[in-house]
Parts: C-alpha cells; sequence; structure tokens
C-alpha cells in the first residue's frame, strides 16, 4: 500500500511539474482568430491529460526501477501475480468514458469553427504552383496579398489551378486544402481578432516550389480595408502598358517572370519582345504580339527549349481578353 | 572453423539476381519497344519502356536467385527436396546470399538486409537535415530535397516492414515448436522479392527523383518526373511480400503448434505477429491499387484522379490511406509485443494480463481499419465525414492503454535488472509513450487543423515509430544475438548505444513538436530565418547525428562480436521459451531431434518448480559452438 502511495506523490509531483511547465512554455503563436478560441481551449485540456497519463505511467516505471531492482547478490524472482480482472475492467472502461468524452469536445470545437455569419465577405483563394491569387468577388478585383478586415467573418473559398496546395495561417490556425476540378472548391471561415502582418505559407506539398509558396496577410481596421478596395476598383490607367503592369500584380505572373533580365522559372520579360527564340522541336520564331498573346491564353501551345518541363497554369483563363492584350502591351515595353 | 574457402563471386544466389535482374530489365524494355513498333507507335516512350523493361527485370531476378527453381521443377513434374543441403564447397557465411529454406536464415537475411535499408534511410536524412539545419539552401537544392525526403519514407518503411519480417520469421516456427514455417519456399519468395523492389526504389534517384514525398498524392504525383514510377513499381513488388510472408505466419500459427501449445500458451509474440500479419495479408492490397491507378493514370490516360477527366483527387486519398493507416499498426504491433515478451524475463514475473494483451493487439487490428480518413481532415472529403473517423481514431487508445498499464504491472514487485536489451525494451516503453499520447491531439479534428502538415506530426509519428519498432527492433537483436551468433555481444557497447540514442532521440522529437506548433511545416527544404526557428533546427540536425552514431556504434558492436565475441551459455537470460532451450547453433529443422510439450504457462518465473515445457528428447546437448 505504501508503494502506491509514493507512486501517487511521485505522478502528482510529476504532473503539476510538465504540466504547468507545457502552459507556460507558449507553444502556440499569438493567436488572431475567433475560430482559433475553441482550438486553443481544447489542445489545453490535451495538454494537461497528456502531462497525467505520461506522469503516470514514468512515475510507476521510475518507482519500480529503484524499488524493484535486483540489490547486487540478491537471489530469488520477483513476486508471482497474472493479473486482476477488476483492474483490467477498470482501466479498459475509464479510458473508454475519456476518450468518447474528448471526442464531443472535440466535435464541439469544430462546429465553433464552422460558425456562418450570412454577411461574411466573400474571396475566392485561387493556388498555383507557387503561387496564391486572392480573387474579392464582392468588388470584382484580384490581389496577391490577402487582406482583411477585423472583427468581420470573411468566406474563404479554395481552389487550385493544378494540384493540391493548402491554405494555413498558423496565428489563425485553421487549415484547408485547395484542389483543383470543377465543383471542388472548400471553405474556410476566418475572423480575424489582432491587427497586423502575417503569412499564408502552403501548407501541402505541391513540388518543387513549395517551401517559396508565401503570401502576405494584412488584418486592416474595417475603414481602411474599404478604402484600400476602393483603390482597387478605382478606374483602371488609360494607358494599356501601365494596366498591363497592374494585370501581372494582380495575378502573380511576377512569382515566375522577372522584368530586369533575372533568371526565374519563367523566362524573363526584359528584351523578351521582338527576340528570337529556338521551339523544343528545334524551329525558330520570333517574339511578337501573337506569340504572347498565344502564350498566356495557352501555355502548352508552343514552349521554348529548355521551358518543357515547366508547367505554366493556364492563368489567362481567367483574364479577359482586353488583359491580356494589355499584359502584352506592357511586355513589349520592356525593351534593352 | 571453417577453412578459407574461395566463393566464386557468380554462384551467389544475391549477385545472380542482380545481374539477371539487370540484363532482363534491358531486354524488357527491347520487349517493350518491340510491341510498340508493331502496335505502330515510335519505340522510345520513356514511361511505358522503362516501367515494363524494369518489371521484366523483377522477374528476371527471382529467377536469376532461384526463387522459382522449384516450382518450375514442379510444374514439370519433378520431384524436390524438403531439407535441401547447403553446398559443402561454400564457406557457411555463403549461404546467406543464397536462396534458403530455412527460416531461421531467412530471419537473418531479412534482418541484415532491414538494418542496412536503415542505414541508407538514415544517411538521406542525415542528407537532408545538414541542409535544414540553418535557413537558406545551402548545398541542397529543392529537387533533390524532395526526393531525398520521399526516399527517407519509403525506405524506412521497408527497413521496419523487413525487420518485421526478421522478427517473425525466425521466432514464430521456434516459440510455438514448428520446425519451419508453413511454406518455406513461399517464404524465400517473399524475401527474396525484396531485394529487385528495394533496387527499383533507389532507381528512382537516376530517372528524375520524385518531388511528392512517399504519401504521392496525385494530380502531382501524376506530372511527377519518371523516378515517380520506379517508386510505385518498387513499392508494388515490396508490398507483395508483406502479403506473402503474412500468410505464412497465420498458417503455421494455426498448423504448426507442438503438442500442448494451446492458443493462450503460445508466447506474447506469436499473438502480435499474428495479428500483424492479418493486416498485412487483407490491407496491402489497396496500396498497390492506389499507386497502379495512377501508373494507368501516367500510362494509359486513365482520368481516375485527374479533375479535367472525370477524376476526383480524394479517391486516392481514401485508396491510399485505408492500407497506410493499417500499416502503421503493422509497424508497431512487433514491437509491442517485443516488449510484451522481454519485461517478464527481465522483471522475473509473470506477463501481467497475458489474455488481456493477447486481444488488445487483435483490437488494434481490427479498430485500425475504421480510422484512415483522419489523415484527410483537411483534404476535402465531406465535412460530417471527419466526426466519426475522430470517434474511431480516439477509441485505439483503450486497447493500447491496456498494454501500457499491464506493462506497469508487469515490473510492480518485480526483480528487475538492466541489460542492454531490457533498456531497450524500457526505452521503447517512453518513447511509445510519447507518440501514442500525442496522438488525440491530433485525432480531435478542430486541432489537427493547426497541426496537419506541420513538424508536430513529424513529431509523433517518429516517437511511435522508435518506441514501436526501432527501440523493440533493437531489445530483440541484443536479446537473440547469442541465441542466433552464438556469442555475445559487447555490453558496455550496446549501453553506451542505448544512452546516446535514447535522450537523443527525445530531444529531436520535442524540438519537433516545439516549432511545428509555433509553424514549422513539413516538407520543406528551406524556411523563414524570421521564423526564429535556426537555432531549434540545428538541435535537431545534431540530436540525428547522435541516433546515426550511436546505431552505428551497435552495427559495429554485432560485426565484431559475431565473429570474435565471448562464447554464450545456451540461455543467457534464463529465458523459459522453447528456443532457448535447444543446443547451439540450433540444429536444422528445430526440434525434429529435440521435441518438446507444453506443460505449463509461458511466464510463470517466480512459481516454484513450474515449468513452460518439457523437452522430450533424450539427446545430449551438443557443447557449444564454435
Amino acid at each position: 500500500m505504501k508503494h502506491f502511495v509514493r507512486v501517487g506523490i511521485l505522478t502528482t509531483i510529476l504532473t503539476v511539474l510538465i504540466g504547468s511547465g507545457l502552459d507556460n512554455l507558449g507553444l502556440m503563436p499569438v493567436l488572431a482568430s475567433v475560430q482559433g478560441a475553441a482550438i486553443d481551449a481544447l489542445f489545453r485540456k490535451h495538454i494537461w491529460v497528456i502531462s497525467f497519463l505520461f506522469s503516470l505511467i514514468i512515475g510507476f516505471m521510475l518507482y519500480s526501477f529503484v524499488v524493484f531492482r535486483r540489490k547486487p547478490g540478491e537471489e530469488g524472482d520477483g513476486d508471482h501475480f497474472e493479473g486482476h480482472t477488476s483492474l483490467e475492467i477498470a482501466w479498459t472502461i475509464v479510458p473508454l468514458g475519456i476518450v468518447m468524452y474528448f471526442s464531443f469536445l472535440g466535435a464541439s470545437a469544430l462546429a465553433e469553427t464552422r460558425r456562418a455569419d450570412p454577411n461574411a465577405y466573400n474571396i475566392t483563394i485561387v493556388g498555383s504552383q507557387w503561387s496564391w491569387r486572392f480573387d474579392y468577388t464582392d468588388y470584382d478585383f484580384s490581389s496577391t496579398e490577402l487582406r482583411l478586415p477585423i472583427d468581420r467573418q470573411s468566406l474563404l473559398t479554395l481552389t487550385s489551378t493544378d494540384v493540391i496546395h493548402s491554405f494555413w495561417v498558423p496565428e489563425f490556425r485553421l487549415k484547408q486544402d485547395a484542389l483543383p476540378g470543377e465543383g471542388m472548391e472548400r471553405e474556410l471561415r476566418i475572423t480575424p481578432t489582432l491587427l497586423g502582418d502575417y503569412k499564408l505559407r502552403c501548407a501541402e506539398l505541391c513540388g518543387l516550389e513549395h517551401a517559396y509558396m508565401v503570401s502576405d496577410v494584412i488584418v486592416m481596421e474595417v475603414d481602411d480595408f474599404e478604402e484600400w478596395v476602393e483603390e482597387q476598383i478605382g478606374g483602371p490607367s488609360g494607358d494599356a502598358a501601365a494596366r498591363g503592369e497592374e494585370w501581372t500584380k494582380q495575378f502573380g505572373c511576377v512569382a515566375c517572370h522577372s522584368t530586369d533580365g533575372a533568371e526565374r522559372i519563367g523566362p524573363t520579360w526584359f528584351g523578351l519582345y521582338e527576340s528570337e527564340e529556338t521551339l523544343v522541336d528545334g524551329s525558330t520564331i520570333t517574339v511578337d504580339d501573337d506569340y504572347l498573346f498565344e502564350s498566356i491564353l495557352d501555355p502548352q501551345a508552343t514552349i521554348v527549349e529548355g521551358y518543357d518541363t515547366v508547367i505554366m497554369p493556364p492563368t489567362g483563363e481567367s483574364m479577359t481578353e482586353e488583359q491580356i492584350l494589355d499584359i502584352v502591351e506592357y511586355i513589349e515595353s520592356l525593351t534593352e | 572453423m571453417d577453412e578459407k574457402k574461395k566463393v566464386k563471386i557468380l554462384s551467389l544466389g544475391l549477385i545472380r539476381g542482380i545481374i539477371f535482374q539487370v540484363v532482363g530489365s534491358a531486354v524488357g524494355m527491347g520487349f517493350v519497344m518491340l510491341i510498340r513498333v508493331l502496335m505502330g507507335l515510335p519505340a522510345w516512350n520513356a514511361e511505358p519502356v522503362w516501367v515494363g523493361g524494369t518489371f521484366i527485370g523483377v522477374l528476371t531476378f527471382l529467377i536469376g536467385v532461384g526463387a522459382f527453381s522449384d516450382w518450375f521443377k514442379w510444374a514439370k513434374g519433378e520431384e524436390t527436396t524438403d531439407h535441401p543441403e547447403a553446398d559443402p564447397s561454400q564457406p557457411r557465411w555463403a549461404r546467406y546470399y543464397n536462396l534458403s529454406l530455412d527460416h531461421k536464415v531467412i530471419g537473418v537475411q531479412y534482418g541484415v538486409t532491414s538494418l542496412t535499408l536503415l542505414g541508407l534511410a538514415g544517411t538521406f536524412a542525415l542528407i537532408f537535415r545538414t541542409e535544414l539545419a540553418e535557413a537558406k539552401i545551402q548545398f541542397l537544392d529543392l529537387g533533390a530535397f524532395n526526393s531525398l525526403i520521399g526516399l527517407h519514407g519509403i525506405v524506412m518503411i521497408a527497413a521496419i516492414l523487413l525487420g518485421i519480417g526478421a522478427m517473425s520469421n525466425y521466432l514464430v516456427p521456434l516459440m510455438v515448436g514448428a520446425s519451419d514455417m508453413a511454406f518455406p519456399r513461399l517464404n524465400a519468395f517473399a524475401f527474396w522479392i525484396n531485394v529487385p523492389g528495394a533496387l527499383l526504389v533507389v532507381n528512382s534517384l537516376f530517372l528524375g527523383g520524385f518531388d511528392t514525398g512517399w504519401t504521392a498524392y496525385p494530380p502531382l504525383s501524376a506530372r511527377a518526373p519518371l523516378g515517380m514510377q520506379m517508386f510505385f513499381l518498387g513499392v508494388y513488388v515490396i508490398g507483395l511480400s508483406s502479403i506473402l510472408g503474412s500468410l505464412n505466419i497465420i498458417v503455421t500459427t494455426i498448423r504448426m503448434r507442438t503438442k500442448g501449445m494451446n492458443y493462450f500458451r503460445m508466447p506474447i509474440f506469436v499473438w502480435a505477429a499474428v495479428a500483424t500479419s492479418i493486416i498485412g495479408l487483407t490491407a496491402t492490397q489497396l496500396i498497390a491499387l492506389s499507386f497502379q491507378m495512377v501508373m494507368f493514370q501516367r500510362l494509359f490516360g486513365m482520368g481516375f484522379f485527374d479533375p479535367n477527366n472525370g477524376g476526383n483527387v480524394i479517391l486516392f486519398q481514401h485508396l491510399f490511406w485505408f492500407y497506410s493507416h493499417p500499416a502503421v499498426y503493422v509497424f508497431i504491433l512487433p514491437g509491442l509485443g517485443m516488449i510484451s515478451e522481454l519485461l517478464p524475463v527481465f522483471s522475473r514475473k509473470p506477463l501481467f494480463g497475458y489474455k488481456w494483451i493477447a486481444v488488445s493487439s487483435m483490437a488494434i487490428a481490427l479498430v485500425g481499419f475504421f480510422v484512415w480518413a483522419h489523415h484527410m481532415f483537411t483534404a476535402g472529403m465531406e465535412e460530417y465525414l471527419r466526426v466519426p473517423f475522430m470517434y474511431s481514431t480516439m477509441l485505439v487508445a483503450v486497447p493500447t492503454g491496456v498494454k501500457f498499464f499491464s506493462w506497469v504491472g508487469t515490473l510492480w514487485r518485480g526483480k528487475i535488472i538492466f541489460p542492454t536489451p531490457m533498456l531497450f525494451t524500457l526505452g521503447a516503453v517512453s518513447v511509445f509513450l510519447l507518440g501514442g499520447l500525442t496522438g488525440p491531439p491530433n485525432a480531435t479534428v478542430a486541432t489537427d487543423l493547426h497541426l496537419h502538415d506541420t513538424y508536430w506530426i513529424v513529431g509523433h509519428f517518429h516517437a511511435t515509430m522508435f518506441g514501436g519498432f526501432i527501440f523493440p527492433f533493437f531489445a530483440a537483436l541484443y536479446y537473440w544475438f547469442p541465441r542466433v551468433t552464438g556469442r555475445m555481444y559487447n555490453e558496455k557497447l550496446g549501453k553506451l548505444h542505448f544512452w546516446l540514442m535514447l535522450p537523443a532521440y527525445y530531444v529531436q522529437s520535442l524540438w519537433q513538436m516545439r516549432i511545428g506548433l509555433l509553424g514549422m511545416r513539413r516538407r520543406i527544404g528551406d524556411y523563414d530565418p524570421a521564423l526564429g526557428f535556426d537555432n531549434s533546427q540545428m538541435v535537431i540536425t545534431v540530436a540525428g547525428y547522435i541516433i546515426f552514431t550511436a546505431v552505428s556504434i551497435c552495427i559495429v558492436n554485432f560485426w565484431i562480436s559475431a565473429k570474435k565475441g565471448q562464447v554464450a551459455k545456451d540461455n543467457p537470460w534464463n529465458s523459459r521459451s522453447p528456443e532457448w532451450q535447444l543446443p547451439t547453433p540450433i540444429p536444422d529443422h528445430n526440434y525434429v531431434d529435440h521435441p518438446f510439450e507444453v506443460v505449463g504457462e509461458p511466464y510463470d518465473y517466480g512459481l516454484e518448480g513450474s515449468s513452460y515445457v518439457k523437452m522430450l528428447s533424450t539427446q545430449p546437448k551438443a557443447a557449444s559452438a564454435d
């Protein structure tokens, strides 16, 4: 009996040490969403149960190593007992109850993260190898940075143009894969609670540059957000090349194409117009308006040597004809 | 002592097999090209030619090593012997490079191959861990990184499956009192097919690698380089080994137990091996199927997972995880059985609640089939589906808990000693405890939304793998080393291995979990320095190097001790188990000249005058081995 009392004390001490240690270690990043609150609360409960169960088993084991070790010169065997049926039943039923309870808590927490606000802002998030684009469908413009109003729910609709990507901002906690295909759009609801700058980093291995598939996330006051929206939809410039430059920023082209000659995944636009290029089939072409237009609308149609293993996403399919023509004008303006 | 016998390299089955595989692949490639020409297609297309050719290479390897020989003879109406003698002109060690029907030789073959693959996968890990120690790319480009993490994963899985094959094949017949496995030729076939399979997987590196990780999700895997196909084909082939080996274990256990060996008097490891085999026999087909479907999408344009062709990407994940979740129970059930097997010996008292432990292995195997979609909580399947999978996943904790409490009950009031095998057994319990306890946060869906695809998950599954396989496997290797080789390993080096590996592993795991919670994603070759993870990454890398060093010390210890170690007593651990009652070396066909019957309980240590087995033979035990 005295053994059980001693182990009980050891277990209690270990539980308190480990549990409060973990509680005060700052395990999670700062919490910046309403939906994350239920997650953090549940995680904290998990940490305490983990601390207790770890201490229980380790406590019994460490005690046994000291008190029940064979002393030098000692002969004989251990106490002969084969089992204890009531104990077995107890340590089957009690854990069963605990895990069912935690499952129930888990279901409740999940429901919290799905609470819908009918007045939520609508943003469609498009993942492509290897950049994100944010289509503000309420206002009909696109951006390469995710700006969100604080204390308001945004309904994020996730999709992909190619492979599976995944949306995750650690401070918001929620994660959801972005899938390719018609009808495969998936939703997340986020209500940010803390102003600041965060990062969206793709959370599903999506190929070569998965590590660098990152976008900025800015949580703003509602007024500032509305002001930003106004700027985005404010009348386009009269100059085609200037508009084209805007579109390339909005549609994320600059993730793969530089404008200063630097080598990136796709060919640089600097000096591209009117240059001669060799295609994969060995023939040569001059890069003219028609070629550029075709390349944006159907990237796989005519491929330049050396780029046959790189697949440009069909971004052009989301653009209007005017937008593509503006972009062609812009590329033309980047002469040596 | 064997005189130094010269061995012709070409007489070794392994070498013949590899040569046949290379030549057969080339011939196979030519054959595919010929068929393409006859069909009016251009002769060369990398994918079908390589896939078809290397598949034929697998078959020719098996022909070269002799795995089909007896079956070919039967087809021709010829007789074969069940007890082939080893070639007397070859030294003893050569038998391990040839096809053998002896389960003990096959067990060693599995074990050595497992350790080799462990070293290979560990080397891959050290390479990318060195890159990850600091932010920014130092030497390993992103493409090479992606291939290496994928290869680390699949080669480790193969190493685990082979290690399990080693333990099960060597021990199950000995433990139930059988002279060999039910199907010795199938056993040899199931071992040897792993070699061409592993060569295919490694070959992927030379054909462009693959950028998907071992989970190979389409659409990414459908557009990955040619190396992806070598990966698919290699895993397909290795999976067949699991299925056939499992069949053998189950039949051997049901049909070949000796007199008195009823089910609840078998050594507990046999229960674990059977539970594992039930999973292996029935679930492995699903990974083969899911991979085959991607292969056909690539080769024949069948749009199973192509959204532009009527396909659904989530379907792959269901099919893949339907095997790959039960697979992780395959990985841990034998190790947990090993813990149950060794604790009574070193506590000198019965295994607490033997029947409950035996049934808990079966329960884990059963429940393990109902949880697979917990790998898919963020995948985009129907939202409501996540809830039942959460309940079923949490349920697995119950039989697992029964094991932990029973292990505590086995140690309680014992007379405990701590030689190396016991250290590894106890280390296994504590590491598996860490792994198991970090499971429930992943099971409750809401918390998993934060944890999925981070280093928390990496920490969790490495802890379950180290605790459920790596530590128990080393415990088993040290424990049965004197039985297999007749010599003792060096105890000081064994303890050094343990005291380096345990703390290093804890540090590695805890640091991984910490940065995972703070935002460190999985499967990235570079991370933002602004996250402040540099120091933690360096710590994890150093821990990895220490683990590698510790394992290397073990390999050196085994290599030297097998030749020059102190000659061991017949039963150094004073075990009641039947395999320790045999002379050294264990005679061919085990108990044929040393039969026994079961007269008591396996783990009645401490019960005066009780016996487990009674040897029926009057043969004196041979003097200790050379």
